[in-house]
């Protein structure tokens, strides 16, 4: 496992980008990286690029508007795995020019490298871990951009209770930390309508959900939450179609992504309900959406506008004359933010203020994952 | 007692389903269960390579459908062409794996059986091979997902009270009992059969009466590569999708329920999938989901407990001659 992680290491630091600093422009704010750290590659990595691509085009941007003074964004594939980012994160801190880090994007890798950039004193604002227990480490440098799964269990809840309007609810959840966290934040809203519940194995470790599939249709449910991730739950959405179950799955944003589409199959998919504590990129305001596509070829998916807004908030630091890592994390806990996403404010644990969360919920809609509503919140 | 009272009234309300799926879902097992027992049987070797095998044939069934233009919301017409492309579909899978499985044998097996190496070292080489092939398919195909279509979309054929029995269940079930059949038949019943029962009896008598050992050995790999084959087509209508590691915990469970029947017994291995398939689902419905693999492999332990050498135990070679 070290042996990859050092692989691992060692590709990501080749995998640069941007001009490397000119030292004609003069000043200490020249020359200084930004780390993008997340999985570019494996079984997630959709998610990530997403983000990475976010961040690099708001960077990109910036050394447009600053040619003779550049910043430079070193990206760090984890591959989205808790195994491979200690290791990984060692890398990102002994680059002394790095004083900020995106990332790390999924809940398990920010438990096991976080404490790393902590020690370091470099801060990171994450655009996408949602374990709640985040927040709750002591952790000087962490900052999250977006809300929280106590956020987006009860808005799921909610939707399910007041727009799907559905008396009987089955729950189930993949026993991992984001899945089963997620998953009894719902049963809380959901109360006396959950009939059943049920736990399965996490992604590639079973395929065959036969017994969930049979007690579902059984319990006469007419909705399901999942609490997990796109693959398990499109397998899943695929076997209760084929079961006969009419009913809707709702999930979160582990599954809102295009992967779920692809496992479950367009006709089984149609009408999922995913949610995700963050507003659909197309809606990011400025001209996010068109430089994107622009820059990309690609739409803006699930957490790039956080992910670009949250480059922006290091940048506009490092502006203002924080270069160090030491100042860069002070400023974040004073900043009032408005970016093409939302408006940032951290609370002194690093959380998003309370004003500013947001959860939507997406729709699949002719194999697309669509923008539905504004989750409710109550 | 109330807790009890209703995991008891959940099991026996979906008592007849859980066996319907349990036995479908046993039918994977136990045409994957067959590689395993075929060669240990005449090997006493443990090819844990086999999972890649079955797993190289899932890949092999699904890009030539997707070269065919087919991928998971593609709707195929016509039972006619329904069956062509399962065919086409089968006969890549068997290609591919009976194929993985030679070249597993010559060059993970072979070189060393010449050298009368010790069976550690067989045991190890067999999961390097496993490992070897696992990420290299992993590797090349991004460790992301394929899909295949919904060849056969799941009806109910008949359905008494609670319990239904749908078209896939039925195809997966008489497959692994044709396939099985045909198999013993194959042992027990022709010349090359013949052959492979003296083998695995005495290998050095049979080589003395004229029997090609290596020719003999190449040929059992040939057909659990097959077996796997015919097993990756089956699991591929069944669940729709495979990733380079999708052979992993199907091959534990497979190995299981080799053991569970008797391993080196080919009904064995039909009896033991289709136990384990009905164990983990009954646990599943008594316990909860979470319990499945832990119910599967008590069950395995209580029954060597009292059957050492699993349910039918008598090994290939040991078969009425």
């Amino acid at each position: 496992m070290a042996a990859t992680a050092m692989l691992a290491g060692a590709a990501a630091c080749n995998s640069t980008n941007g001009n490397t600093s000119s030292s004609s422009g003069g000043g200490d704010k020249c020359g200084l990286e930004l780390a993008y750290f997340g999985a570019l590659t494996g079984s997630a990595a959709n998610l990530g690029v997403n983000i990475a691509q976010g961040a690099e085009l708001a960077i990109n941007q910036y050394n447009e508007k600053n040619k003779d003074c550049q910043v430079t964004l070193r990206k760090f594939d984890s591959q989205g795995s808790a195994d491979v980012a200690p290791g990984l994160a060692r890398q990102v801190i002994q680059n002394k020019k790095i004083i900020g880090v995106i990332g790390p994007v999924f809940s398990g890798e920010s438990e096991s490298a976080d404490p790393i950039f902590e020690e370091a004193g470099i801060p990171l604002i994450t655009p996408s871990a949602t374990r709640p227990t985040l927040s709750t480490n002591g952790w000087k440098v962490f900052h999250r951009a977006v809300a929280n799964d106590l956020a987006q269990g009860p808005a799921a809840g909610n939707y399910i209770k007041s727009v799907l309007k559905a008396e009987k609810v089955f729950v189930v959840d993949d026993q991992s930390a984001y899945g089963s966290g997620l998953a009894e934040q719902v049963k809380k809203v959901l109360g006396a309508a959950v009939v059943d519940t049920d736990k399965v194995q996490g992604d590639g470790k079973q395929n065959d959900f036969s017994a969930t599939v049979t007690k579902i249709t059984s319990s006469g449910a007419t909705a399901l939450f999942y609490g997990g991730y796109y693959q398990n739950a499109g397998l899943l959405r695929k076997q209760l179609t084929g079961a006969g179950w009419k009913g809707v799955l709702v999930a979160g944003d582990g599954v809102n992504d295009p992967g779920y589409v692809k496992a479950a199959g367009n006709d089984a998919a149609e009408g999922s309900i995913l949610t995700c504590p963050c507003a659909p990129a197309a809606k990011a305001s400025g001209t996010f959406v068109a430089d994107y596509k622009a820059k990309w070829s690609v739409d803006a998916g699930t957490y790039s506008d956080v992910a670009y807004d949250a480059a922006n908030i290091f940048l506009q630091g490092i502006d203002a004359g924080n270069t160090t890592a030491e100042k860069l994390n002070t400023y974040l806990g004073t900043v009032n933010y408005k970016g093409v996403a939302n408006t940032y404010k951290f609370t002194d644990k690093g959380e998003l203020d309370s004003a500013q969360i947001i959860v939507w919920a997406f729709k699949v809609t002719n194999g697309e994952v669509v923008p539905d509503v504004e989750a409710p919140k109550s | 007692m109330h807790y009890l009272s209703e995991h008891f009234s959940s099991l026996f309300r979906d008592f007849g389903q859980l066996t319907t799926t349990g036995l479908a879902q046993g039918a994977i097992y136990a045409l994957f269960a067959l590689g395993y027992t075929l060669v240990y049987g005449v090997l006493r070797l443990i090819n844990f390579a086999h999972s890649e095998v079955f797993m190289v044939g899932t890949f092999g069934a699904v890009l030539t459908w997707s070269a065919l233009g087919l991928d998971q919301n593609s709707h195929i017409n016509g039972v006619g062409s329904v069956v062509l492309y399962l065919l086409v579909g089968l006969l890549a899978a068997v290609i591919a794996s009976g194929g993985t499985a030679i070249v597993v044998e010559l060059t993970a097996y072979r070189p060393l059986r010449r050298k009368n190496a010790p069976p550690l070292v067989f045991l190890i080489t067999a999961i390097g091979a496993s490992t070897v092939l696992s990420e290299l398919v992993g590797v090349l195909s991004d460790r992301s997902v394929r899909s295949s279509p919904i060849f056969v979309q799941p009806h109910e054929l008949i359905r008494v009270g609670n319990t239904s029995l749908t078209n896939v269940q039925l195809i997966l079930i008489v497959t692994a009992l044709v396939m099985m059949v045909a198999l013993d038949l194959f042992i027990n019943r022709t010349r090359l059969g013949r052959g492979v029962r003296a083998v695995a009896q005495n290998p050095d008598s049979a080589a003395l009466m004229g029997v090609n050992k290596n020719r003999v050995i190449s040929l059992i790999f040939l057909i659990g590569g097959l077996m796997a084959g015919v097993a990756a087509v089956m699991y591929m209508m069944k669940i729709g999708t495979t990733r380079y590691d999708s052979g992993f915990y199907l091959g534990i469970k497979a190995f299981t329920a080799a053991v569970l029947g008797g391993i080196g017994n080919l009904r064995g291995a039909l009896l033991g999938g289709l136990l384990l398939g009905l164990v983990e689902n009954y646990g599943s419905g008594f316990f909860g989901s979470q319990w499945h693999d832990a119910v599967a492999f008590a069950a395995l332990v209580l029954i060597l407990l009292f059957r050492p050498t699993g349910l039918l135990g008598e090994s290939l070679g040991r078969a009425r001659a």
